[in-house]
């Protein structure tokens, strides 16, 4: 499989990168693990990629003025095997471990991960969970999208068309935070056919988010009422579930019909619960 | 448009001019004519096509031959030295880690980025460092013997030096 003809273009900075997709049909290339298997079945022609993968800004992970910072281009091993994570978001190093398998963690970004919005990758639910914001910019500066606003779609997000994401920044969380994220992959290619990943603040409020269930990743509102500043037992569990992927529309495929991936969603807020109790 | 990359393959330098659009299999493949590495799938799924690019396991189905301008690659090729094989093609031939050997190379590759970051895996960990190279015919368990093997080998003469030095 050969993708169609393109130009290819390597950038340093985010600034060479913005003024290099001022072509219309241009896009970014980062770690090209969602980019190229697309284009390879010419279901993505771009007529020039812009290569950020050596764009040293985007690349570190840091904490700074109570934020911690992962630049786009961190991959998903960097961020499984990084210490900071591991201690103050250990879901963020679970969940990366989980994607695909050695190779694809070798090469895919979580800022790919992001702006692909694949209604079953893992990132999108993670990064809802954790309250992040999206650091992206454009021609007109930098802005910050909420993770609960950029999500717009089946593959959609607010992202405009010139903008780049080039960081996730997550306020610290609380000393005694705890987080879980349990997935049940599609068995070749690791994807989640459901995924969910809960934050449980010491006060209690706890943050649920879905991926692989719908068009898009979600903040299930409906089941953080349920156990937010209550404590958590097998009957608020069992409340959260019952009350979890309520209004929304549920997937279907050969992989889960709709009524086995709402079951599996539930089965699976159970777990992550279990493990934040 | 061709783009002018340069790029160390198995120790060798090696400058060309390639379509944006060549895979880094097919530089590797057509116009290296290094065809240890295999293709199975083209679509990012079998592992048969892992390389090394700059010691990191990659399929190179999914990689074009422009993002590799600059990096350090290995090959199946590149494993061997001075004619004698590396503990992990010995692993693979003593163990029978192979039927017909087509994913051979890739397992190979992917178990290299293993042993690199750890010399003394599990056989679970070897299981999930393997978990993106298919294999129909082995049924793993002797490709997970071999793994082991290498790595037994590969600590081997660092056991035997520090003997050596504790007997000084
Ligand atoms: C075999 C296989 C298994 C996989 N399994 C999983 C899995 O289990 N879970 C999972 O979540 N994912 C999985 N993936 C997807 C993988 O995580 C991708 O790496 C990721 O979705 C895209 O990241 P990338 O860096 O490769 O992006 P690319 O493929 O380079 O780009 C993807 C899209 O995002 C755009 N883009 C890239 N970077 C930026 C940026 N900084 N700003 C704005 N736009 C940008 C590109 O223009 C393109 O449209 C799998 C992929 C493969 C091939
Ligand atoms: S040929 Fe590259 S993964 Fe199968
Ligand atoms: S030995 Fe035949 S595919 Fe592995």
């Amino acid at each position: 499989m050969i993708p169609v003809s393109f130009d290819y273009q390597k950038v340093k900075t985010v600034d060479e990168a913005i003024a290099a997709l001022s072509n219309d049909n241009s896009k970014i290339l980062a770690g090209g693990h969602s980019l190229l298997p697309a284009m390879k079945l010419r279901l993505s022609q771009p007529s020039k990629l812009v290569d950020i993968a050596a764009i040293a800004s985007l690349k570190g992970i840091k904490e700074e003025d109570g934020e911690i910072v992962i630049g786009a281009g961190a991959t998903h091993a960097d961020i499984a095997g990084d210490k900071l994570i591991k201690s103050k978001l250990p879901f963020f190093a679970e969940g990366a471990s989980m994607i695909g398998d050695v190779q694809v963690r070798n090469h895919g970004t979580i800022g790919g991960s992001l702006a692909h919005a694949d209604p079953a990758a893992d990132w999108p639910a993670l990064v809802l969970a954790a309250d992040a914001a999206i650091e992206v910019q454009g021609s007109n500066g930098k802005r910050r999208i909420k993770a609960t606003d950029f999500f717009t779609g089946l593959f959609s997000t607010s992202l405009q068309d010139n903008e780049i994401i080039v960081a996730i920044r997550i306020p610290v969380p609380a000393q005694g935070t705890k987080t879980s994220y349990q997935k049940f992959s599609q068995p070749a290619s690791r994807f989640a056919i459901v995924g969910c990943a809960v934050m449980r603040f010491p006060d209690g409020k706890t943050n649920i988010a879905f991926t692989g269930v719908s068009d898009n990743a979600f903040r299930d509102s409906n089941a953080e009422a349920v156990v937010s500043g209550k404590v958590i037992s097998n009957d608020s569990i069992a409340a959260a579930a019952k009350a979890a992927v309520q209004s929304v529309n549920i997937l279907s495929d050969h992989y889960a019909s709709e009524e086995y991936r709402k079951h599996l969603a539930k089965v699976y807020l159970k777990k992550a619960l279990q493990a934040v109790a | 448009m061709s783009t002018k990359i340069t790029v160390t393959v198995n120790g060798a330098k090696h400058i060309d001019k390639v379509e944006p659009r060549l895979l880094l299999v097919y530089y590797l493949r057509d116009v290296l004519k290094l065809t240890g590495t295999h293709v199975g799938c083209d679509t990012s799924s079998c592992g048969a096509c892992t390389i090394l690019v700059d010691g990191k396991a990659t399929k190179s189905c999914t990689m074009l031959a422009v993002q590799a301008d600059k990096c350090k690659i290995t090959t199946i090729e590149g494993m061997a030295t001075n004619g004698e094989l590396h503990p992990l093609q010995e692993g693979f031939n003593q163990c029978h880690g192979l039927q017909c050997g087509f994913c051979t190379p890739g397992m190979i590759m992917t178990a290299a980025d293993l042993l690199k970051n750890n010399k003394k895996p599990s056989e679970e960990q070897i299981r999930a460092a393997l978990e993106g190279n298919f294999c129909r015919c082995t049924g793993y368990h002797n490709i997970v013997k071999a793994v082991q093997y290498a790595a037994d080998k590969m600590s081997a003469p660092r056991a035997r030096k520090t003997k050596k030095e504790a007997a000084l």
